[in-house]
């Protein structure tokens, strides 16, 4: 269970010292309790204190990192079972899995995809995250080919190392043994030999184990033998058997901060029927999985799937904003229209749907209200005469468009009068309120 | 230590809402969580309803559009077609065409289209009107009306018509859906006023409002989540009609629907993209609570009872 500002305050040096930055140690032990400070900023505290507080501080899901350097994936970490309390803190990864028994010209167009497979969403690249190297071809020389081809072909994508044979694991792991690969995995009958592994490399582990009860021991017993990064399987295969699995460790790490299951969950997603495979996929990223597998990237697909894992981590309380600038809807020409609306995401998406439903090729200026809709952002002072005449005129737009004619949304009509009056020489027309009403209303000004 | 499975106990259940009067259908009813059966009962999958309209799908893209080719000219050959061909369970006729902006079919037509529709199916009929506030108040009276005796569901009730269409499906004894937008005050309150006018509250649908994957889709996923907690854990009897998700009318309008492959490699095949969008839509909104489905493309819709199939 986590601990009180004066559980933790009674463990410190009480020396109020002020090493740490914080005026007291009481002050100190209040931002430890909040998880806003670390223990390691005091240089005086016991040892004894260090493996309590360190015990009791730690996150109820442990962060583990896959893969190193720039694309290394973020795992674990989170507080919460439902979106809305608090934003979910590391994004589920992506991996595809590559067997080794495929041929080399398959492997070569699976990891190409990789690499190809970035997108831009809203300001976000979003891309594949890992590739998951499984060796199905049972041979361990044919196994470390392969993974050697995958990371000198793709060196920065983070690696997933799957075998139950400690042999081909460690030629493999040995190989790629700096791009720290996730090894997966260990289960009953080999936890010794891939705890070793593990160690040995410094690479986190994937633990698979059939149920909750069976996994719990495996953990503890692998953490016994030195293993402090484990990523956690339960096996379970159907979205039924996920769905459980997957909410009795989200909430046994957090509402009863059960250590023993308190590590990020992979979950093998792949199914013969690509729609189906998208869809388990949806429900590991919406409920609590940290890595799916796929066994196959279509873009369409990624697309789909990116798209949901940026909805479900978007951050409740912080409205996702688009860029600040005027953006061509259709083939926009000088004499096209020109509207303006704010920059949360949600009214630029509707707004720009329903231009393009219009089928007229328009202007869109997209001013920055700090992601706050067309009324919200009136009614704060951000989206108001003035703010919108000095938009206007530093967006240059007036040197690429022939007409001076302004279309505001309806909800704010009050503003045209004022505009006008700020833009010498604009004509300030006053559009709909709803979105959904601009088609008819470009159409009739055609 | 050993591992004790954190069970959690709910208060409250969601209502049980049967619909249609040969071929019924029966969703609702669960007192845990989505897909929580591990730790209670749901006695029925959710149900997807295959959405046409009074009209031909003009505007609907192609993907969508090419699926019903020959057979959505007419409402009455389209119903067959999902109810015979696809397998519908219930249909969704969306009146579309009493918008005062398109057809402006009067709520006479409307009244014919829907008896015409009834006459020819044997599964369960949602009657929507086309989202005008003012035309839907006369459009769903007359429709109610017309579909007397068939227990359908007619939606959508909103804060500015709730009165007339709540009466009208109260005196023709249909289910009605309550719509309110993405709020979960704003959808209590919708929901009290309707009962507080002596409509039976266990014959209601909540529509929190839908959005499509990409396009707000994280506020309606919260606000039934929040929503079906404050139903279960809470026994807040105001949140405990069942939830709709009106998936089709949102997806089939946004960009990655439609835009084409030449025009954006990097979003891959327009059809499987489309499809996907509704797919993932859908299924997303069965983990946040959705126990009835109103849906377009026949493989969007396949994929989603299979994916039933495995979470039950």
């Amino acid at each position: 269970m986590a601990l009180t500002g004066v559980e933790i305050f009674k463990l410190l040096p009480k020396t109020n010292c002020k090493k740490c930055g914080h005026p007291t140690c009481l002050a100190f032990a209040m931002k430890l309790a909040q998880r806003q400070a670390s223990l390691d900023a005091c240089p005086d505290v016991s040892e004894e204190a260090k493996k309590v507080l360190g015990e009791a501080s730690a996150p109820p899901i442990r962060s583990i990192t896959l893969g190193s350097g720039d694309k290394a994936v973020k795992m674990g970490e989170e507080n919460v079972l439902f979106r809305h309390e608090k934003r979910f803190v590391n994004p589920c990864a992506f991996a595809v899995e590559v067997k080794d028994s495929m041929s080399d010209d398959e492997i070569n167009k699976i990891v190409d995809d990789v690499l190809n497979s970035e997108i831009d969403r809203v300001g976000q690249k979003l891309r594949i995250d890992a590739i998951f190297v499984s060796n199905a071809s049972n041979d361990a020389g044919r196994f470390e080919g392969v993974v050697k081809a995958i990371a000198s072909k793709a060196p920065a994508v983070p690696l997933i190392i799957a075998t139950n044979n400690p042999a081909a694991a460690e030629t493999a792991v040995k190989a790629v043994a700096d791009k720290k690969p996730l090894l997966y995995g260990a289960d009953e009958s080999n936890a010794d030999a891939m705890a070793n592994i593990a160690k040995t490399y410094k690479i986190p582990l994937g633990v698979t184990a059939k149920g909750l009860d069976a996994l719990t021991a495996l953990t503890e017993k692998i953490k016994g033998l030195g293993v402090e990064d484990m990523v956690i399987d339960p096996c379970a295969k159907t979205a039924k058997e996920i769905i459980e699995a997957n909410t009795y460790i989200r909430r046994a790490a957090i509402k009863k901060n059960f250590k023993a299951l308190g590590y990020p969950v992979i979950t093998l997603a792949q199914r013969d029927d690509k729609m189906l495979e998208a869809l388990i996929a949806a429900l590991g990223v919406t409920k609590y999985s940290s890595i799916v597998v796929l066994s196959s990237i279509k873009k369409w697909k990624n697309l789909s799937l990116f798209t949901l894992r940026q909805n479900i981590y978007t951050d409740p309380q912080v409205p996702m904003q688009v860029e600040q600038k005027v953006y061509k809807i259709g083939e926009a020409t000088p004499e096209s229209p020109l509207t303006i609306t704010t920059n949360f995401s949600l009214t630029y998406f509707i707004v720009s749907g329903e231009i393009e439903n219009s089928k007229v090729p328009t202007r869109l200026a997209v001013m920055d209200c700090e992601g706050l809709s067309v009324l919200t952002a009136w009614a704060a002072g951000k989206f108001t005469a003035s703010k919108i005449a000095q938009f206007i005129q530093e967006s240059g737009i007036e040197n690429e468009i022939t007409h001076k004619e302004l279309i505001i949304p309806g909800y704010v009509a009050i503003l045209s009068g004022a505009i006008e009056d700020k833009l010498p020489g604009w004509k300030v027309t006053v559009g709909p309120r709803e979105a959904n009403a601009l088609p008819a209303f470009l159409k009739s000004r055609g | 230590m050993a591992f004790t499975a954190p069970k959690e106990t709910y208060s409250g259940k969601v209502f049980e809402v049967a619909i249609g009067t040969d071929k019924t259908a029966v969703f609702g009813g669960e007192n845990v969580l989505p897909f929580h059966s591990f730790e209670g009962n749901i006695p029925h999958r959710p149900v997807i309803a295959y959405e046409i309209q009074d009209v031909p799908p003009d505007d609907w893209p192609e993907t969508v559009k090419k699926v019903y080719e020959g057979v959505s000219g007419d409402p009455v050959t389209w119903a067959k077609y999902c109810q015979d061909t696809l397998n519908a369970q219930a249909i969704a006729l969306r009146l579309v065409g009493t918008h005062p902006d398109r057809e402006n079919r009067s709520p006479e037509d409307a009244a014919k289209t829907v008896k015409d529709v009834l006459a020819a199916i044997n599964v369960p009929l949602i009657i929507l009107g086309s989202n005008q506030i003012e035309k839907d108040s006369a459009v769903l009276v007359s429709v109610s009306e017309a579909a007397k005796g068939k227990n359908c569901i007619i939606g959508k009730a909103q804060e500015g018509n709730y009165k007339t269409i709540a009466a009208a499906a109260m005196a023709n004894n249909h289910k009605l859906i309550a719509m309110s937008e993405l709020d979960i005050n704003l959808s209590k309150q919708l929901n009290i006023l309707i009962t507080q006018m002596g409509f039976d509250k266990e014959k209601l649908i909540t529509d929190p409002m839908c959005s499509a994957l990409g396009y707000g889709l994280e506020y309606t996923y919260s606000v039934m989540e929040r929503i079906r907690l404050a139903a279960l854990t809470q026994n807040d009897t105001t949140m405990q009609p069942p939830m709709l998700a009106d998936v089709g009318m949102y997806v089939w309008k946004i960009k990655e629907t439609q835009a084409s492959e030449s025009d954006l490699p990097q979003w891959g095949l327009l059809a499987e993209r489309g499809i996907a969008w509704e797919t993932i839509t859908a299924g997303s909104l069965l983990m946040s609570g959705a126990e009835f489905l109103i849906m377009r493309h026949p493989e969007a819709a396949k994929a989603v009872e299979k994916f039933i199939d495995e979470l039950m």
